[in-house]
């Protein structure tokens, strides 16, 4: 069961962020993301992190690609016109996006065994639930970075309220 | 006195030389005056009870202050000590004296002298820097103090002789007179470092002790660095070859050439190699050429002087030609006959050039004896005063020069010196020659009709105050708005008041060195016995012949210098065109001489001349311009070219931006993935 | 079937899925499409937190993913503001003509 999902929504998940480099249109881009992040979702709850992919979904698809998509459409964001700006993004970048790959990949597979395996359910040990688990780190130990976080979410709307206001 | 206090005598002055140099410009004459005379002042007093203190019964003879904390030793590394260090013995006294005493008569003269300058607070600035060094030369325990004394009066020097700076001739004077001592400053040099390889220390007591510790110890490197010490002094005290920047001095003020070159600094050299006697008296081969330097600088230079015009020029060269005396004397081993002559001549020449400046303040800056004659009457003291210098350095009795020319001469004639007979026969004919152009130095200016014209023809003839007559200062008219007369004038009783003194002393001067031929005690020589009774290799057994030897020796040398005087009085006052009507019949020799043998256009030709073109061509064209020119243009083109490489980064594109972001997140992770092992130890 | 997948192989998908967001990063002209590879390359690394979460038996991983998530709406929030500031500038949505800045 386990592979199966890795293998059915990990590949689904490496087509739609291909097709986000392939397609020219942004909106198809912002759509194969959504593809890539559901298939996220499942693999988090493949991996025992219900709650997260709960949170996957509602927050990250749910919300931030609905703003993703809103803003293509105020825009009216077109098609990509091909321009070349710049040499050195393919010149330097390239070999360092194909060296990162390789590199990540080198360390993972050189300790794969160390690594063990992912068991679906294995990861109930205790019967506690995902959610209770988080939430009791969450509000105990990390309370504080906890409501920081959500003066930086005060702080990020009241950014985009202001930067996004039409001058007057 | 306790013995610290002797720090005062060398600092006063240094004092006195920082207040007038910093704020002197803007304190009002009388206080600049004040301020250098009193600190010029204060150590001479201090001379006088230093004197006392070691004159009186069971003074040490010898005092020796070393610098203790604040400022504790000056170089201490494993092997080489330096301190600090004055001492004082006998010949200190009489240097201390000399330098002081007379200093202090020069600085009153001054006073006078650079009434009308615009640059007052610096000459006296200057002068007393001068002291300063020189009373640290004098005082200096070890080689290094006194060599930072020797440098330092030589830069004193150059200050003072190109004094009038804006004059060309008097800044290049300065110059040659700096690098010439400079030549003479690396013997020195090599001399110390051969000392500190051989003794491992600079001490004078050292040194001294550990010579004299071995008496079979004779030449070697005794005979080197004794060699190397002559080049430094034949530097500083204008021998052959490098006497050249001692007429060239005269460019400056006329008691700078008295103070420094006459009377102190140019006695430095003579100085230390009576110091260093103990390190000669090692070495006959040096001690020889010592001699023949001195005794062949006395002649060529008396030769120059015969036929000068300026009587700055004559007084220089004589100069000169008495410090080869000086050097003779040390030659032969005579080291008091040679102290006891620089004591002489430091007042008679002293006097002389004094004189010779209120000469030239009364005609308002001529200084070309062709155009003076017939001062006699005007100028009465400058007269008498000038001829007591005169009959001293002719060397008549008993005037002072008579005793302590003499001396050196009666010394050498009975030495062990192979060639001691002819040394002596040259310094003979040098005595007549000195008598000869001192005396035709007087009856060409006192004398005879007068040549100078007088008043207002003067100012327009161009003749500067104290400055030589093709100038276009703009002293001279500072000199004609100051209301100052122009008829031929006495000097104030300031610059009068030194002359007197010193002819006082160019008198009885000599009365200290009577030598027992003569029924006197000669007290100078038992004075400085103490200093150099060990060692001396020369002591001449005073017999009842050898008075009678002295006693005719002295005669002979009476004689030549009357005769030298009746030559000049026929040539310049009986007969007064006979000396020109000699030039007309050998025209081209009188015309070497004149021009000084043309010495400094040999020097110019073979040392000064092919070094320019050296450093011009090689060193300007070719190092200079591609090497250092090169390195330089190379670095900052360097970083030229790196910055702008670097500088295309920033190309303001994202795009750009993100892939160079992506190629340094994979270096990191290189570094963190392989580089562990490095920084995990 | 409780077939296991060995951990390493979530991380090595997580790797591919950095990279083609690092390229699609460099290649694509849209900012709001670079804006798009951004949130991929987040999610990228939020899939490794999970792995080793798992791995370790610790819940620390997921937090740290939670507050990544909170971190990137604000971010995107904030993002796409300026996006629509620049438009509203340069009328354009490429970022090779939004080069104002270079030397």
């Amino acid at each position: 069961m386990q592979l199966a999902l890795f293998l059915i929504f990990g590949a689904l998940a490496v087509a739609g962020a291909v097709n986000l480099l392939l397609q020219r249109h942004p909106i198809n881009s912002a759509l194969s993301l959504v593809v890539v992040m559901m298939s996220l979702a499942v693999l988090y709850w493949s991996l025992g992190a219900e709650f997260l992919a709960a949170a996957q979904v509602i927050v990250y698809s749910g919300a931030i690609m609905v703003l993703f998509v809103f803003v293509i459409m105020l825009l009216n964001a077109g098609e990509e016109e091909r321009t070349t700006g710049s040499r050195a993004a393919y010149i330097a970048g390239f070999p360092g996006a194909a060296a990162i790959f390789c590199l990540l990949s080198f360390v993972f597979l050189s300790e794969r065994k160390a690594l063990g395996v992912a068991n679906l359910g294995g990861y109930l040990n205790h019967a506690v639930s995902n959610i209770s688990e988080v939430s009791s780190l969450l509000f105990t130990k990390l309370l504080l970075p906890f409501e920081v976080t959500s003066v930086l979410i005060l702080v990020a709307i009241l950014g985009a309220v202001v930067l996004a206001r039409k001058e007057q | 006195m306790p013995a610290s206090y002797l720090w005062l005598i060398p600092l006063l002055p240094f004092a006195g030389f920082l207040i007038n140099g910093t704020v002197g410009r803007k304190l009002p004459r009388a206080l600049v005056t004040a301020v250098a005379l009193l600190f010029t002042a204060i150590p001479a007093a201090l001379w006088v009870w230093l004197w006392f203190t070691m004159k009186a019964a069971g003074a040490p003879e010898v005092i020796n202050v070393v610098s203790g904390p604040p400022f504790g030793s000056w170089i201490s590394i494993t092997g080489f000590q330096i301190d600090f260090a004055l001492t004082v013995d006998h010949l200190t006294l009489i240097m201390l004296g000399v330098v002081t005493g007379v200093g202090f008569l020069i600085h009153l003269y001054s006073v006078g002298y650079m009434a009308h300058e615009e640059g007052y607070w610096r000459f006296f600035a200057y002068l007393n820097l001068f002291m300063f060094f020189m009373l640290i030369l004098v005082l200096a325990e070890s080689f290094l103090l006194l060599f930072v004394g020797w440098e330092g009066v030589g830069l004193a020097s150059y200050l003072l002789i190109g004094f009038y700076f804006k004059k060309d001739s008097a800044a290049n004077a300065g110059k040659k007179a700096f690098i010439v001592n400079r030549i003479g400053d690396f013997g020195f040099l090599l001399a110390m470092f051969l000392l500190v390889a051989q003794f491992g220390s600079l001490s004078f007591e050292h040194v001294f002790n550990a010579i004299s510790a071995n008496p079979d110890w004779h030449g070697g490197i005794l005979t080197a660095i004794a060699l190397l010490l002559l080049v430094g002094a034949a530097g500083k005290s204008a021998q052959i070859p490098l006497y050249i920047w001692l007429p060239d001095a005269m460019e400056g003020p006329t008691p700078v050439s008295a103070l420094i070159h006459a009377a102190t600094m140019v006695t430095a050299g003579i100085y230390m190699v009576a110091r260093c006697h103990t390190l000669f008296d090692r070495s006959p081969y040096a001690l020889g050429v010592v001699a023949i330097i001195g005794a062949a600088t006395a002649i060529f230079a008396a030769c120059i002087g015969l036929v000068q015009h300026d009587i700055k020029r004559v007084l220089a060269y004589s100069t000169v030609s008495q410090l080869g005396y000086m050097f003779l004397a040390c030659g032969v081993g005579a080291y008091a006959a040679g102290i006891f002559h620089l004591l002489t001549h430091a007042f008679f020449k002293a006097l002389l050039f004094l004189a010779a400046g209120s000469v030239i303040h009364a005609l308002s800056g001529e200084q070309d004896m062709r155009r003076m004659g017939g001062l006699r009457k005007h100028i009465p003291v400058t007269f008498w005063t000038m001829t007591m210098g005169v009959i001293a350095i002719a060397g008549l009795p008993p005037w002072a020069g008579f005793f302590s020319k003499d001396e050196i001469l009666f010394r050498t004639f009975t030495s062990d010196n192979p060639i001691g007979k002819l040394l002596w026969f040259v310094g003979l004919v040098t005595a007549g020659m000195t008598s000869f152009y001192m005396f035709r130095l007087w009856f060409k200016t006192f004398f005879g009709e007068s040549r100078f014209e007088e008043a207002d023809s003067l100012t327009q003839h161009g003749a500067a105050v104290h400055a030589r007559s093709t100038s276009t200062l703009v002293l001279e008219e500072d000199h004609g708005r100051s209301g100052h007369s122009h008829v031929v004038h006495e000097s104030p009783w300031i610059m009068l008041g030194p002359l007197v003194i010193l002819a006082i002393l160019s008198i009885i001067g000599g009365w200290v060195g009577v030598p027992a031929a003569m029924f006197g005690h000669n007290e100078i020589e038992h004075f400085l016995e103490p200093v150099f009774a060990n060692g001396s290799t020369a002591e001449v057994a005073i017999t009842a012949t050898s008075h009678g030897l002295e006693l005719v020796l002295a005669a002979v040398s009476v004689l030549t210098a009357a005769l030298g005087f009746f030559i000049a009085y026929t040539f310049y006052y009986k007969k007064p065109g006979t000396a020109a009507a000699l030039a007309q019949r050998a025209p081209g020799l009188y015309r070497i001489v004149e021009n000084k043998f043309y010495i400094d256009e040999i020097y110019g030709a073979l040392i000064v001349t092919p070094l320019l073109m050296f450093t011009r061509i090689f060193l300007g064209g070719l190092v200079d311009s591609i090497v250092v020119n090169g390195s330089a243009k190379a670095a900052g083109a360097t970083t030229k070219g790196l910055s702008a490489l670097t500088s295309r980064i920033q190309s303001g594109n994202i795009r750009s931006y993100a892939g160079w972001l992506a190629l340094g997140a994979a270096a990191v992770l290189v570094v963190m993935i392989f580089g562990r092992s490095l920084w995990m130890h | 079937m409780s077939a296991s997948v060995p951990i390493a192989w979530y991380l090595i998908l997580s790797a591919v899925l950095f990279s083609v967001g690092v390229a699609s990063f460099l290649i694509k002209r849209n900012v709001i499409t670079i804006f798009l590879s951004i949130e991929l390359m987040l999610n990228a690394v939020n899939l490794t937190f999970v792995a080793f979460s798992h791995m370790w038996h610790q819940v620390s991983g997921q937090i740290f993913v939670f507050f990544v998530m909170v971190v990137a709406a604000a971010e995107s929030a904030v993002g796409l503001a300026i996006i629509i500031a620049i438009f509203r500038t340069r009328q354009t949505l490429n970022v090779d003509q939004v080069n104002l800045m270079k030397l």
